[in-house]
């Protein structure tokens, strides 16, 4: 139960919200408002407050009845003008998780000219696609995007709620969790759902060696961000299915303070994301200098160069170049790691790729539990080699 | 400009041990340092009271050992500084931290700009921040590399997916830092001797707004650790120790069509 709370420090005791409460559950004493029993905490004094002096004060909700909570919602994220992929992704894995237990999967559009992609998202077997398309929302601010998939939600009352690890995902979905007092687990990297609808969440934890398995258990929706890359996407299907539901914008996008002052697009910068072939350097590398050899070999393949964390804090590489828990997940066709330990907070974002090769001259180094091909050797001598021997193929 | 500041302690290794019975961290005994990130939303906050005056505020929910962060906190700069800390504080997740945090903030003051770093290294969610922000009603942004004072608030720079987006924000509001938006200082001997012990504010549940203890720590959580594993491994796996591994690679990527 919500309660209305007032801060004293900061009322003039104006009676605005006295004056404004359409329940009369506001009385004044000696100049100061106090709520009286007919409160049904509307929240319109705590909109109405001149001073911000009013506060609804959450609280948890004790224990929902999850049979009024079905189906999953994916928020498809739209941004610089393209369907983000990790939706369809998301789509993928809430068809999986939804068939068995007969519940329908959703989707949700916010932004400026977003109607355009409702279609192409009836391709992928959705019950429903609700789009909120209007100019207030033609840039990003989490709270206005939070009023429209809450409106939204509260219309299909969703069990889970699935959203993308992106930039974007990550600054919406605490809004969205904290404004239905429930939980969100972040950047998950599998997930597995009861009969009961409880969605149980795995991610890595604690920078240690562990995955820790997550539930909410007495509140709806359940909120999870999953990674880009973590989950597979859909087949498209040739016909199209399932229903697009224009919404009206919700008043209280109005109520939103930040305005933009200025877009700048970004220079397309290719991804490692997105790369089909990867060569990794790690902290085995002794010198900057070497860094070239695993470039090389990466234009030799065709593909790109990555490295670890522990690179980019000696400003070998930058931040976008980082595989792992603070940088990338990546899932190429072919990763080939070259002085790299395996730490979990880097191996938990690789592993799902498809020929792992690892090359390090220590036996037991953990790499070597996720790699296909474990190359015990000195990376300054197979590099040079195989280069050479690439370049002759080449000749 | 009143400026608030949310630090954490960290474990200041990634070996960290898990109560097996509640899935809740076991922190006793691990040294811990301030969340390295956190030290971007300090420097952020100092640079703007250097240029604009204001107070630095820093606050911590955490234990009371916390009380070293919030000090480290003073010798790089910061005015005044508090720890949240209570028994029944204990355990929480993501909702309850958010919530602990906002009705924290509320009991000591009335801020203009609300600072975090964009993630801890241990709980490692981002979520705490924008969480906070909702809670005090209140817009924010998200991994923001530059910010500026501007008129009645700040403009924040956010990096999106394929767009930067700058957007104004009037005060109060909550911004969350990226690493690069500045180089933070390192704690100063002379700030150190100046201000002597100041003393850390160390308050608990019954100062703040609401008291209802079920709202916080484990009981406000609503997420639960069900079980802590090892990841799996794959174990199909070939091991080549030979001289002649370069050839063999090589033969591979033939064999695979990368070449
Ligand atoms: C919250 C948190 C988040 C993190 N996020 C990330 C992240 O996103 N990405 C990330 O990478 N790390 C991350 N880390 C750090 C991570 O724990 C490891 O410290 C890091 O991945 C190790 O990098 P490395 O393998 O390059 O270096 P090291 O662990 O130092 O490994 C170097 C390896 O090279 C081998 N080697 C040395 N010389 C040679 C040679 N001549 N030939 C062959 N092999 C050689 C060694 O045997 C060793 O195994 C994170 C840590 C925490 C706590
Ligand atoms: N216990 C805490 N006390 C103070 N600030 C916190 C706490 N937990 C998280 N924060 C803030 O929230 C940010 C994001 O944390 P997290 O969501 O845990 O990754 C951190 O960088 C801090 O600024």
């Amino acid at each position: 139960m919500a309660k209305i709370a007032i801060l004293e420090r900061r009322c003039t005791g104006c009676g605005q919200c006295r004056a404004q409460c359409p329940f009369g559950a506001i009385d004044m004493h000696d100049g100061r408002p106090e709520m009286n029993a007919a409160c049904r905490v509307c929240g319109i004094c705590v909109r109405s407050c001149p001073e911000q002096a009013i506060v609804r004060l959450e609280t948890r909700v004790e224990s929902v009845d999850k049979s009024q909570w079905k189906d999953i919602l994916v928020f498809t994220e739209v941004s610089g003008g393209r369907l983000h992929p990790v939706g369809l992704e998301l789509i993928g894995k809430a068809q999986e998780l939804a068939q068995p237990l007969g519940l329908a999967v959703r989707a949700v559009l916010v932004g400026e000219h977003v109607s355009e992609y409702a279609e192409e998202l009836q391709h992928y077997g959705l019950r429903e696609i609700a789009v909120y398309d209007d100019p207030e929302l033609g840039y990003f601010r989490a709270d206005a995007y939070a009023s429209c998939v809450e409106d939204y939600i509260r219309f299909c009352k969703p069990s889970v709620v699935l959203v993308g690890a992106t930039s974007l995902g990550r600054s919406l979905a605490p809004r969205l969790s904290t404004r239905f007092h429930t939980g969100l687990t972040a950047d998950c990297t599998r997930l597995e759902m009861r009969e009961n609808t409880d969605l149980v969440q795995i991610r890595p934890a604690f920078g240690g060696n562990i995955m820790a398995q997550i539930v909410t258990t007495h509140t709806r929706p359940q909120f999870a961000t999953v990674r880009y890359k973590v989950m597979n996407p859909p087949p498209r299907r040739p016909d199209k299915s399932g229903t697009v539901l224009t919404r009206s914008l919700p008043r209280s996008v109005m109520d939103c303070k930040a305005r933009l002052v200025s877009v700048t697009p970004v220079p397309p910068r290719k991804s490692i994301s997105d790369a089909e072939i990867l060569v990794v350097g790690g902290r085995g590398l002794k010198k900057e200098a070497d860094l070239d050899m695993v470039r090389e070999l990466a234009t030799l393949l065709g593909g790109d160069w990555a490295t670890t964390r522990p690179l980019v804090e000696k400003g070998w590489s930058g931040n976008e170049r980082q595989i792992g828990l603070s940088g990338r997940t990546v899932r190429p066709r072919l990763i080939i790691t070259c002085g790299v330990s395996g730490a979990i907070q880097f191996t938990s974002c690789m592993n799902g790729s498809e020929h792992i090769i690892a090359i390090n001259s220590d036996r037991s180094a953990p790499i070597f539990d996720v790699a296909h091909v474990a190359i015990v050797d000195d990376l300054y001598h197979v590099l040079p080699e195989l280069i050479r021997q690439l370049k002759e193929a080449e000749a | 400009m009143e400026i608030f500041v949310c630090i954490k302690q960290v474990p200041a290794t990634n070996k960290v041990e898990v109560d097996e019975e509640t899935g809740v961290l076991k922190r006793n005994g691990v040294a811990s340092k301030m969340n390295p990130y956190d030290l971007f939303a300090l420097e952020t906050a100092l640079r703007l009271k250097q240029a604009h005056g204001g107070r630095v505020t820093v606050g911590t929910m955490g234990p009371p050992q916390a009380q070293s962060v919030i000090r480290e906190a003073y010798w790089i700069g910061a005015d005044d500084g508090y720890v949240f800390s209570d028994r029944r504080l204990g355990g929480a997740d993501v909702l309850a931290t958010s919530y602990t945090l906002s009705q924290a903030i509320r009991s000591i003051g009335d801020f203009d700009l609300i600072l975090c770093g964009k993630q801890t290294t241990d709980g490692d969610t981002a979520q705490v921040g924008p969480a906070i922000a909702e809670y005090l009603g209140i817009p924010h942004a998200a991994w923001v590399s530059r910010l500026t004072l501007n008129g009645d608030g700040v403009d924040a720079e956010q990096q999106l997916q394929d767009v930067i987006e700058t957007v104004h924000m009037p005060f109060p509001c909550l911004v969350t830092v990226e690493q690069d938006i500045c180089m933070p200082r390192l704690p100063s001997l002379r700030i150190a001797r100046e201000i002597g012990d100041r003393p850390v504010h160390i308050i608990g549940l019954d100062q703040f707004l609401d008291t209802d203890e079920t709202h916080y720590g484990l009981a406000g959580s609503a997420t639960s650790v069900e079980r802590i594993f090892p990841p799996e491994h794959d174990t199909v796996r070939e091991v080549w120790t030979g001289q002649d591994s370069a050839d063999r690679l090589h033969a591979r990527l033939r064999q695979w069509k990368i070449i």
